[in-house]
């Protein structure tokens, strides 16, 4: 097991060289360059201005070298600054967003978990009952609409029309002079239809992956055996079924990583969140090269990371792969 | 302990219909006639033999004798007892005397348990033994099966198909039962891993005095292991003979079909009956008697009037107008 965890390891630097050369190649590909909003779209800038701006971000050297002193930078795990007017450190950027991302998607992730699963337990053990049916209309249903559409709709609805809800941002203006339970109630309400959005597919996806593997383990004979054993109806369910019906989630859920990354653009654009979803749209808007680079790394390395506790975690709760 | 008549099970005019949904928006309308009006005891310490066809229903009724499947009418009597609405705490306790033991020793062992845990947990649900006694019951009964005591602390995944196959046994009968469906026990395994459990399951029976309802395609598995045989064709009772006199001299046209088809070497040159045609789908089995699309005695009236099971002969029963 830790030499598996080992091999793991030692990949992780290798899939994270490879993934930064296609994202910088890709970055480089595209229409429109960093000095395009300065330059290009400013009729004042002259020649030489131009000129200057290039040399001053090194974007006169070739793309492989480029390339390689981001590298070689990368791996003091400097990003260096950033191509906006403030020309922060990238580092300090992210440093200072992540913690807002990974709270709203770790929130939704528990979200996913509490409503997921038994919603897709409860279906399975009573497959073709009322609930079931109703259940799985919705879940299609929420398959099949656009996150960002439902987000407007519900912002108009909570925001706009009933006035219960903040609709941008993570804290209102006044929230430094609230008492600490208020500031607490003022972030939760601020939280609310962002981390409901950043679950909403997820929910559906995990509800409908845990009836089928339930539906899955439930005709299985040793769920009969158990039944035959004499335990009620909710031992067998929890004990006997629920224990193998999960084992398939925990890979889902290293594979939602960079799904819920992705989302984070989408809805932190939409309700003005300060994290790194809108940083990353910003970045990509000003073909700001270093600070996109940098979160695609930061990216790829937790999806990477991810991937690997799935697996891990796997291992750990199937005895067939823990020996064999 | 049994029924006055020395029974332990006595299944009464048993029916079990599953529905076929076509879509996701149609009503039920196609039934698959699984058991279709089935009776059958089994005399406590014996083995009744169940045969027939795959599809015909017999692992079915043996599910159905557990209520592990709900029969849709019909009465379940065990050890006297009618069980058909036992429900709760009563029926878990009855449970404790009635094990299974199934056809595949793969899904049949929860994987994600150890097999001390699997053998002994019926011990712990029936507050026969705590925790702590169990592991050392649980290595008597693993040893009593032929494994080794360290078993115990394996999963079911480091064992063979036979070992499987034993420590589904030796869950069978850590609480003792009074009676044992094996539904398939050895059809999965090799054919000399077969002679084993086989015979284990012989040994066992002597010692513990359970019966079987032994449900089995294999006739030579059947003639090894049963005292009587019952025949099922499409969810209905062909014949139930005792054994010797069911494989010395079968009665119903299927029963005589059958036993034409099983390969022996020597003995006495037999009869050759060749089925014609395929087995009908049980979702629409033919009117009158079931068997009479393939059987080489059928007439008119067969295709109209469904024989009921009745005496043919002493101690006899078969399900045929001309026998």
């Amino acid at each position: 097991m830790l030499r598996y965890v080992i091999r793991r390891l030692v990949v992780i630097p290798v899939m994270l060289v490879g993934i930064s050369l296609l994202s910088f190649l890709a970055i480089h590909l595209a229409p429109g360059g960093p000095i395009s909003v300065a330059a290009d779209l400013n009729p004042k800038a002259t020649a030489e201005y131009r000129e200057r701006m290039v040399r001053y971000y090194g974007l006169d050297q070739p793309l492989h070298v480029q390339y390689g002193r981001w590298l070689v930078r990368m791996s003091t795990l400097d990003f260096g600054p950033s191509f906006a007017p403030d020309g922060r450190q990238v580092s300090d950027k992210i440093k200072e967003r992540i913690p807002v991302t990974l709270t709203i998607n770790v929130l939704s992730m528990g979200l996913i978990f509490l409503v997921a699963i038994p919603i897709g337990i409860y279906s399975a053990v009573r497959k073709d009952s009322w609930f079931d049916r109703i259940s799985t209309v919705t879940v299609f249903t929420g398959f099949a609409v656009p996150t960002f559409w439902l987000a407007l709709l519900l912002m108009i609805l909570f925001g706009v029309k009933l006035g219960w809800l903040p609709i941008s941002g993570l804290v209102s203006l006044e929230h430094d002079s609230l008492s600490l339970a208020g500031r607490f109630w003022d972030r939760a309400r601020h939280l609310l239809l962002p981390v409901l959005l950043a679950g909403f597919g997820g929910l559906a996806g995990m509800s409908r992956y845990m009836r089928s593997n339930m539906l899955e383990v439930i005709r299985q004979d040793y769920i009969a055996a158990a039944k035959a054993k004499g335990l009620g109806e909710r031992q067998v369910v929890l004990r006997h079924a629920t224990r193998n019906a999960l084992l398939p989630v925990i890979t889902i859920l290293g594979l939602s990583v960079p799904d819920l990354l992705g989302g984070a653009v989408i809805f932190e654009t939409i309700f003005a969140i300060p994290g790194m979803g809108q940083l990353f749209y910003q970045g990509v808007m000003a073909r700001d090269v270093p600070l996109v680079m940098g979160i695609l790394v930061i990216g790829a390395f937790l999806t990477l990371i991810g991937n690997l506790l799935a697996d891990v975690g796997y291992a750990l709760a199937d005895p067939r792969i823990r020996t064999g | 302990m049994t029924g006055g008549d020395g029974t332990v099970l006595s299944l009464t005019d048993i029916f079990k219909h599953f529905p076929v949904r076509r879509s996701f928006f149609s009503r039920e309308t196609l039934r698959v006639h699984a058991i279709d009006g089935v009776s059958l005891a089994v005399p406590a310490g014996k083995t009744v033999g169940l045969v027939g066809e795959s599809g015909c229903g017999k692992t079915t009724l043996g599910r159905v004798a557990l209520r592990l499947v709900e029969p849709d009418s019909g009465k379940i009597l065990f050890l006297g007892q009618d069980i058909t609405a036992l429900a709760g705490e009563e029926m878990r306790r009855t449970r404790k005397m009635m094990q299974i033991i199934f056809q595949d020793p793969y899904s049949s062992l929860n994987p994600r348990m150890r097999v001390g845990d699997i053998v002994g947990e019926g011990w712990l649900v029936h507050g026969i033994a705590g925790s702590r006694e169990i592991r050392e019951l649980a290595e008597r009964l693993l040893l009593r099966v032929g494994l080794s005591a360290d078993a115990a602390d394996k999963y079911p995944h480091e064992f063979s198909g036979g070992q499987r196959q034993r420590i589904g046994i030796a869950r069978a009968i850590s609480l003792s039962p009074k009676l044992v469906v094996a539904d398939e026990p050895v059809s999965s395994l090799d054919v000399s891993v077969q002679a084993q459990i086989l015979n284990l399951l012989k040994d066992i029976q002597e010692e513990y005095g359970m019966a079987y309802l032994f449900v089995s395609h294999d006739l030579r598995v059947i003639r090894h292991m049963s005292e009587t045989v019952a025949v099922m064709y499409l969810g209905k009772l062909m014949e139930v003979s005792p054994a010797e006199e069911f494989f010395g001299n079968p009665l119903h046209p299927y029963t005589r079909s059958l036993l034409a088809a099983v390969p022996m070497l020597g003995g006495a040159p037999r009869e050759k009956i060749v089925l014609r045609g395929e087995i009908p789908s049980p979702v629409s089995p033919p009117p009158g008697c079931r068997f009479h699309t393939r059987c080489f005695m059928a007439r008119k009236l067969c295709e109209e009037v469904c024989p009921p099971l009745r005496e043919a002969a002493p101690g006899r029963m078969a399900a045929c107008h001309f026998v």
